[in-house]
């Protein structure tokens, strides 16, 4: 058994820094001491592994994985479609991708939300799937809409769909959220603003791709999401390649 | 300019939101959606070692508990061995190691059922303490958090653990130990995690 590659240091430049006062829940939310560095030990190197007996064919269809039968959501029907990718530009295969949204009123299924744009009775607002041997992974959904919430009284979330993935090590376990091109909410909403790097903002937002449409059926969006990447030993002696 | 050395960046992190059950534990937000929710199941029927039960709360910079995060857990067999084709030696039929558990939505209290793990190595070939790796998200916070779990009955191992004994302040090293105790004559741990204040629990940047 060979033990796996430390990961690359993370790049706290590009993430939102846990005290952001324009976001106030953060503000009682955010540890004041600075975290301890550690080497990756084992338990950091590996993760869960998951497979095609943990979820089912139909996942990653939010037109229909709550649908009744014969009938679909409300809304603007889109693929959200992209790759898991390292640092290095290597496919992450085999990993797990969850996500979940508002529907196309901007309403979550959720029992602590009290909007008053209505449920889809056909929308459950979740799905999941498995990353394939290239790092592809695809969902059809509607997309969602924007929704207001309580933090300045005038704040407006843009569409958004939550992302969850786990590549192959617990430390590269990543949750964010992917945006849409051109949506002007995205510039003023202070949890998208957590972030400090403007480039870091555009790496959230998922870009038309007119090629992955289904004409007369379905528009599509392409997201890549990047985890962190890992080490090569260049001076040691290796039976396979890095 | 220099050459380009082709690095992509990683994704930034946002805050999972109050609806993370949406995605993550469906029945919890409140419908019914997948076969099988995943993380539930610990440590299945077969792992051998201790059976034991950990549980706490999570609690904000003003003292009240948190009641919309969700955490996740990583840890080894009672060998030491991790549940991952570079984890060790073979694990248990069914044992996973990894779990999902959320705040109750009322007392933000959370709890779980595993085995406890044994000892495992350190980058350095070092023994470390046996442990779980924690990660916790929620509203709020920007970017999950990296914390370790040990045990009080393991004084011995905590006092010659590498990670234990990188935490210049020695006090709080206790943040990171989960107290023991019986109930009905079954072992429960406690461990609060606290985000912010005096006794803020020490987070790894992993």
């Amino acid at each position: 058994m060979t033990t796996p590659e430390q990961f690359y240091q993370r790049d706290w430049s590009i993430h939102p820094p846990a005290y952001s006062p324009g976001y106030k829940t953060s503000v009682a939310r955010s540890p004041s001491y600075s975290k301890i560095s550690l080497d990756n030990s084992v338990g950091e190197l590996t993760g869960p592994v998951f497979g095609h007996s943990d979820i089912d064919a139909g996942d990653n269809d939010l037109l229909t994985n709550f649908a009744q039968p014969g009938q679909s959501p409300i809304g603007e029907r889109i693929i959200l479609h992209g790759r898991v990718l390292d640092e290095n530009a290597r496919p992450v295969p085999n990993t797990l991708v969850e996500i979940w949204q508002a529907n196309a009123g901007g309403r979550y299924r959720h029992k602590k939300d009290t909007y008053l744009a209505p449920i889809d009775p056909n929308f459950g607002g979740c799905g999941r799937t498995i990353t394939d041997e290239t790092g592809a992974f695809a969902f059809r959904t509607v997309k969602p809409g924007a929704y207001p919430w309580r933090n300045y009284v005038n704040n407006w979330r843009p569409a958004h769909i939550h992302v969850s993935v786990f590549g192959s090590g617990f430390a590269q376990r990543l949750i964010t959220q992917c945006y849409f091109q051109g949506d002007p909410l995205i510039p003023i909403c202070p949890i998208v603003q957590t972030i400090p790097n403007p480039d870091a903002i555009e790496q959230l937002t998922a870009t038309l791709d007119l090629n992955a449409t289904i004409p007369l059926d379905t528009v599509a969006y392409k997201f890549d999401i990047v985890l962190r990447g890992r080490r090569s030993t260049l001076f040691e002696n290796r039976l396979e390649g890095n | 300019m220099p050459q380009s050395l082709h690095y992509l960046k990683e994704t930034a992190s946002q805050t999972a939101g109050p609806y993370v059950h949406i995605g993550l534990a469906p029945k919890a937000a409140g419908f019914d959606i997948y076969k099988r929710e995943l993380g539930r199941d610990i440590s299945g029927p077969n792992a051998k070692g201790e059976r034991i039960r950990i549980e706490g709360s999570v609690i904000d910079g003003m003292g009240a508990p948190i009641k919309d995060a969700l955490l996740e857990l990583w840890q080894a067999n009672s060998e030491g061995n991790y549940a991952h084709p570079q984890g060790g030696d073979p694990v248990e039929e069914g044992f996973r190691g990894w779990g999902r558990v959320i705040t109750d939505f009322n007392t933000g209290d959370w709890g779980f059922e595993t085995v406890k793990p044994g000892k495992t190595l350190d980058s350095r070939g070092k023994p470390q303490a046996p442990h779980i790796t924690l990660w916790l998200v929620a509203r709020g916070v920007n970017v999950g958090l990296n914390t370790r779990l040990y045990f009080s009955d393991e004084a011995e191992a905590n006092a010659a653990d590498p990670v234990l004994n990188m935490i210049e302040w020695e006090h709080r090293r206790a943040t990171l130990i989960a107290q023991r105790s019986l109930r009905d004559g079954k072992p429960v741990y406690r461990f609060d995690i606290r985000l912010q204040g005096e006794a803020e629990t020490v987070f790894f940047d992993i």
